[in-house]
């Protein structure tokens, strides 16, 4: 299942709440959501714990329009909008966090 | 918005001749309006009705025709529990109505 | 329609604060008119929407929790409440106005997986 989160993490629990209960899958973070996938920030470590059992990816065109896109942590993949596409494409569901 | 006379009082309804306010609602108001629907109320009618009204009363929407039918079978008997009876008593839908006349909204989901 | 899917709908705000608490009980009984399988499930603030004895005359907004009750006549069976977002509000099943399954956030997040449609609200 593909998970997408669009809040940024440390003003919405979203993203928490998705780490909590997804115990596979893919994680989609895009518009204010990609500062998760960034380094240095609070979720650093939140975020490698949930590589573990989650591939995480970002949207690169949000990040990069947010400045970020040098502090991607290591392991979180990035795709453009044709992977976006793609992603929905290949998932069995998907769930778009409010 | 608009309004309706009955016996020298106004009730406010939507464009569509729903009663705004179901407080409002009383046996002359329904008779009104049943009129304009072209349906004459027998007991059968006002059963019908009340039960709707009951239903509102407990879970705050009018329940969509196949949820009313099961729920009519269930209190009165299948003989009344099927939407060939419910559609003989009125025409144009349960649903649109027989709500109508209980001063219901329209169920959620109906167009 | 032979084609039934399972729907799930996931609520995870709190009633009133905001509209997303009925706009998802709306789009819920619309869905079950289509004779689809539908589940809901509540997790986070979406668990106050299953409190009892919510009293909105003072608010002068429509009480929709009674409308919680109606589901089951709509064959809706199945609510399923995450355990760890119930405790953490201090509530247990006898706070809630409906017969539900509680689940645990793995359990939750499988049964996730097994939709073919999932609505976030």
């Amino acid at each position: 299942m593909l998970h997408i989160i669009n809040k940024s993490p440390l003003s919405n629990g979203a993203l928490d709440s998705c780490l909590r209960v997804a115990e596979s899958g893919e994680i989609l973070l895009i518009e204010d959501a990609v500062y998760a996938a960034t380094k240095g920030s609070a979720l650093e470590g939140k975020m490698k714990e949930a590589m573990d059992k989650l591939k995480v990816l970002v949207l690169l065109p949000d990040l990069e329009a947010r400045g970020l896109a040098d502090r991607i942590i290591e392991g979180v993949a990035t795709v453009d909008y044709g992977g976006f596409v793609d992603l929905v494409a290949s998932n069995k569901n998907c769930q778009s966090w409010l | 918005m608009a309004t309706i006379e009955v016996s020298g009082k106004s009730y406010e309804t939507d464009e569509e001749g729903y009663l705004i306010n179901l407080a409002e609602w009383n046996k002359d108001v329904a008779d009104y309006i049943a009129k304009g629907e072209n349906v004459n109320m027998t007991d059968n009618h006002w059963e019908v009705v009340n039960f709707l009204r009951e239903y509102y009363d407990e879970y705050q929407i009018a329940p969509a025709v196949r949820v009313l039918t099961k729920a009519i079978g269930k209190r009165f008997g299948a003989e009344k529990g099927n939407s060939q009876y419910l559609y003989d008593l009125f025409p144009y839908g349960p649903a649109k109505q027989a709500c109508k006349i209980a001063g219901l909204p329209k169920p959620t989901g109906c167009v | 329609m032979s084609d039934i899917k399972k729907f799930m709908f996931v609520n995870r705000k709190a009633p009133y604060g905001t509209i997303y608490a009925l706009e998802s009980l709306e789009v819920v009984l619309i869905t079950a008119a289509f004779d689809q399988e539908v589940s809901l499930a509540f997790m986070d603030d979406g668990v106050y929407q299953l409190k009892k004895g919510q009293q909105t005359k003072g608010i002068e907004t429509k009480n929709f929790s009674p409308t919680y009750r109606a589901l089951e006549g709509y064959d809706i069976e199945k609510l399923y409440v995450e355990k760890e977002s119930m405790e953490a509000r201090g509530l247990s099943e006898g706070d809630l106005l409906v017969d539900v399954t509680v689940l645990g956030k793995k359990e939750i997040g499988e049964l996730m997986d097994q939709q073919d449609v999932v609505l976030s609200f």
